[in-house]
């Protein structure tokens, strides 16, 4: 397995708060890590380090062996890093099919920059994969409604489904289940894994379930006070005294 | 070593008439994150008030003596009546929406407001000739310069320096910032803001008269004055950074001094030039001198 | 049938040329002369609603419609070529490549700062036209009528042939930009009124969608000038002073950014209203103007392609406030 993701000695501060203080975190390709910890420990800020919405005050993050720190989200993405947010960032006023259908645009453009607007609005490919994850993430019924008009929990699965709609090779989750009602969370992540399934996506997402993480997660980063108090296989990561102490609060 | 003088002289001068009419700009913007494109008709009404209270046909011994305080009085007038109506009735129906909606409005309100004028004073060129001699002449090496051109100098730095003390020092100048700063938690914190929205569009429009009324001996009064007086300020205020005052003071001075030089070594780049000055600020510092970086949040 | 026809932009436009020229036939020159410049314009509009789709409003497409118009007019009196169709595509040719440049620096900006730098521009173009004394200066400058590959017509069909001109410029145009619309890249340019930051998270950048989008405008705004030229026979500078490009800002607020008929139709009212208002009320054209532009804004936020589009759901200029 190579390396999809490898962030060493990130440090961050704002206004003198250290955001992350020393985070190294390595994920191969394929692995489906779980970041957690209370609000504030530094996982979204690791999040927007890694896809260039924040710069690192010092550190390296490297993705297949490429450095990305300095790029900016636009050449991060472009990369094969893509991301979903806590609050669903989709376009309101489009259709759900409008918005994968952006989506999708962003690789064919960047692919062929000049590329032949009848042909973008005939091909077929391209409409296919939209219909592929309309089904998967199960939003076909809605498909013509705009985006203003459907409930936060099926926002979540679109903000999912345009992150995946291009084969990422590194795919971070911030939060996909927060806003989802708790006995659906189960089916929200399966429907998630069932999508990522046949790619070979190294996955981050950001938990705070630890039922969620516990099933889903090969592999646990805990961060407390920006930086990282473990990194473990779940059952391990969550045995740990002080992550029990200061994280899971079961001490 | 005389070229250089009459560069400072005349781009000082220019700087002052700029910076009467970007204040009141900046201030509204700065307030009420509204660019009036209203601002300069407003600034035309206060010329061609000045022009009707001290203008042709007025007497020239009588109006020379009571001319600044007649010009002061057009431009009071203007902004009670003026103000408070565009606010209340125009504004007031859009707030909230888009940035580019209410700058829309605000040039459909230019629009008729240039037609009232036209209604009112006709097409034709009007000259307040009386005040122009007040202050007679002044001497400067082999160059001689009207004085009435220095006492808008001096009133562009007393508009500025009371307009800032008046932020700083008072109560109601305080509110005002806080507003500027955030309506929102301004409004929280139990800012009354539609009346400092209210008192500050008002306070606008009569920066605008004042500008138009004490700046109109220096040129013939047109229609078109007020369509050249926006388009120059928004450029002095993007280059200081909208919002800020002190950035408009210094952005009038830039363009001031960068159109007298323009005029006196190649009189044809003299538009071009101020746009120069605009672009090579913006691409260092694209929220202008003293502005504040605009925040993208996700 | 009826459904037929909305469902195939290629056969609604070809059914919305026949009806223009079937009604063009009946019509009297002066008309018909209106009836052309309200078409040629609304091609500027329908430049301008591509940037309405942005979210992005430009007071100085002026500029490139007196730019159209002085390329026409100047390569023409020039080169002694008369050929319509090869003088307009120069025309939005020139503007196309004007707008891309100026597009990589003015896509840096949005809201106020775009509208007004774009205005500034076309101020300084204004500014240069009527100083120079070679293109006519304040006089402008004259053009000779056009011929359509070679022939040209005797005086008589002068008019009703140029009116065929522009309803096949403008039929064709207005089917490329409604199949543009519809693509991928054209449903970007929804996106980056609504979600810019997404829009890069998606791997799209938002500066390449605008300046795609703002070159596009400005080939259609020369387009449209460069047939205004063509029918008026006569171009000023005035063609790029800020109350035209206010006059097309009002056109495209009246028409919306959802509808390529609208555009058109938009247009053609404004025409309409100005011929009236300038038979009945000469001195208060802006005056009305303003007021129809406040009143517009504020009963008809989405403009009249809003009202037509009664089936589909309307996409709201400033509906963008419960994504925060």
């Amino acid at each position: 397995m190579s390396i999809a993701l490898n962030a060493q000695g990130l440090s961050k501060s704002f206004n003198g708060i250290k955001a992350a203080d020393g985070v190294s975190v390595s994920v191969a390709d394929g692995e489906f890590v779980s970041l957690i910890g209370a609000n504030g420990a530094g996982k979204t800020t690791f999040i927007n380090m890694v896809t260039g919405y924040v710069r690192p005050d010092v550190g390296s993050i490297t993705s297949y062996g490429r450095e990305i720190v300095g790029l900016s989200p636009l050449q991060v993405t472009r990369l094969g890093i893509y991301r979903s947010f806590q609050i669903p960032q989709v376009f309101t006023g489009l259709t759900l099919m409008e918005n994968l259908t952006v989506a999708i645009n962003a690789v064919t453009a960047h692919e062929r920059p000049l590329l032949s607007p009848r042909k973008a609005a005939l091909n077929p490919d391209s409409r296919d994969r939209v219909d592929a994850v309309m089904e998967r993430f199960q939003l076909g019924k809605y498909r013509d409604h705009l985006v203003s008009e459907i409930s936060g929990g099926m926002r979540k699965l679109l903000d999912v489904g345009m992150a995946t709609i291009n084969s990422p090779k590194v795919l971070m989750l911030d939060e996909p289940t927060s806003g989802v009602a708790s006995e659906e969370k189960f089916d929200f992540m399966d429907l998630v894994i069932e999508a990522l399934s046949d790619q070979k996506a190294a996955v981050l997402f950001v938990e705070h379930d630890m039922d969620i993480v516990r099933r889903y997660a090969d592999r646990i980063v805990v961060f407390h006070e920006g930086r990282v108090l473990a990194d473990d296989r779940p059952d391990a990561a969550l045995a740990q005294e002080d992550v029990r102490r200061y994280v899971t609060g079961k001490a | 070593m005389d070229v250089f003088l009459t560069i400072l002289v005349d781009g000082t001068i220019y700087g002052a008439w700029l910076f009467l009419i970007a204040i009141g700009l900046t201030l509204v913007f700065g307030v009420m994150k509204i660019l009036n494109v209203a601002h300069g008709a407003l600034y035309a009404i206060g010329a061609y008030a000045a022009a009707t209270l001290v203008g042709g046909n007025v007497i020239e011994e009588v109006a020379g003596f009571w001319a600044l305080p007649l010009m002061l009085l057009g431009s009071i007038l203007v902004a009670v009546i003026l103000g408070p109506f565009l606010e209340k009735f125009v504004l007031r129906l859009f707030y909230g929406r888009d940035e580019v909606v209410l700058l829309l409005v605000t040039f459909g309100v230019s629009l008729i407001l240039e037609d009232v004028i036209r209604m009112i004073w006709g097409v034709f060129s009007q000259y307040v000739a009386a005040p122009y001699s007040l202050f007679g002449n002044v001497e400067m090496g082999p160059l001689y310069y009207v004085g009435y051109d220095f006492f808008v100098v001096a009133l562009a730095v007393l508009v500025g320096v009371a307009t800032s003390l008046f932020l700083s020092r008072t109560i109601m100048g305080k509110i005002v910032l806080a507003v500027i700063h955030d309506a929102e938690i301004s409004r929280a914190m139990g800012v009354n803001v539609s009346r400092v929205y209210l008192y500050t569009f008002t306070f606008g429009v009569f920066l605008a008269a004042v500008a138009g009324a004490f700046t109109s001996p220096m040129l013939a009064v047109t229609p078109s004055i007020g369509v050249n007086a926006i388009i120059l300020s928004f450029a002095v205020v993007v280059i200081g950074g909208m919002g800020s005052i002190g950035g408009a003071a210094v952005g009038a001075a830039l363009v001031g001094l960068s159109r007298a030089t323009a005029i006196n070594f190649w009189p044809e780049a003299e538009l071009f030039v101020i746009y120069a000055v605009m672009a090579a600020v913006l691409l260092f510092r694209p929220q202008g001198l003293f502005g504040e970086p605009a925040q993208r949040r996700i | 049938m009826i459904h037929a026809v909305t469902s195939s932009p290629p056969l609604a436009a070809l059914v919305c040329a026949a009806a223009l020229m079937a009604v063009g036939l009946m019509l009297p020159d002066w008309v018909l002369f209106t009836a052309s410049l309200a078409l040629a314009k609304g091609l500027v509009v329908l430049g301008l609603v591509l940037l309405l789709r942005m979210g992005a409003v430009s007071f100085g497409q002026g500029m490139y419609y007196c730019l159209g118009a002085y390329i026409c007019g100047l390569v023409g009196n020039a080169t002694g070529v008369q050929d319509a169709l090869f003088l307009v595509i120069l025309s939005g040719l020139g503007c196309c490549a004007l707008g891309a440049v100026l597009g990589v620096f003015l896509s840096a900006y949005r809201g106020v700062f775009f509208a007004m730098f774009n205005l500034a521009l076309s101020m300084i173009l204004y500014g240069a036209l009527l100083k120079a004394t070679s293109v006519g200066g304040s006089d402008g400058i004259g053009i000779a009528p056009p011929s359509y590959f070679g022939l040209s017509p005797s005086d008589e069909y002068r008019s009703i042939l140029f009116y065929a001109f522009v309803v096949v410029i403008a039929a064709g145009v207005g089917l490329a930009t409604r199949i543009y619309m519809r693509s991928e890249l054209g449903l970007a340019a929804l996106a980056v009124r609504d979600n810019e930051i997404r829009l890069e998270y998606l791997g799209l950048s938002v500066r390449r969608v605008i300046v795609f989008n703002y070159a596009i405008a400005a080939g259609l705004a020369g387009l449209g000038g460069g047939l205004v030229a063509l029918v008026s026979g006569h171009i000023i500078p005035e063609f790029a002073y800020w109350t035209t490009s206010g006059e097309f800002v009002f056109m495209t607020v009246l028409s919306g950014p959802s509808s390529i008929v609208a555009a058109f139709g938009a247009t053609a009212l404004f025409e309409t209203v100005r011929l009236v208002a300038g038979q009945y009320l000469p001195n208060a054209w802006q005056l009305m103007l303003g007021a129809f532009l406040l009143l517009s804004i504020l009963f008809l936020p989405n403009g009249i392609g809003a009202l037509a589009a009664g089936r589909r759901r309307t996409r709201a200029p400033d509906a963008k406030e419960d994504a925060r």
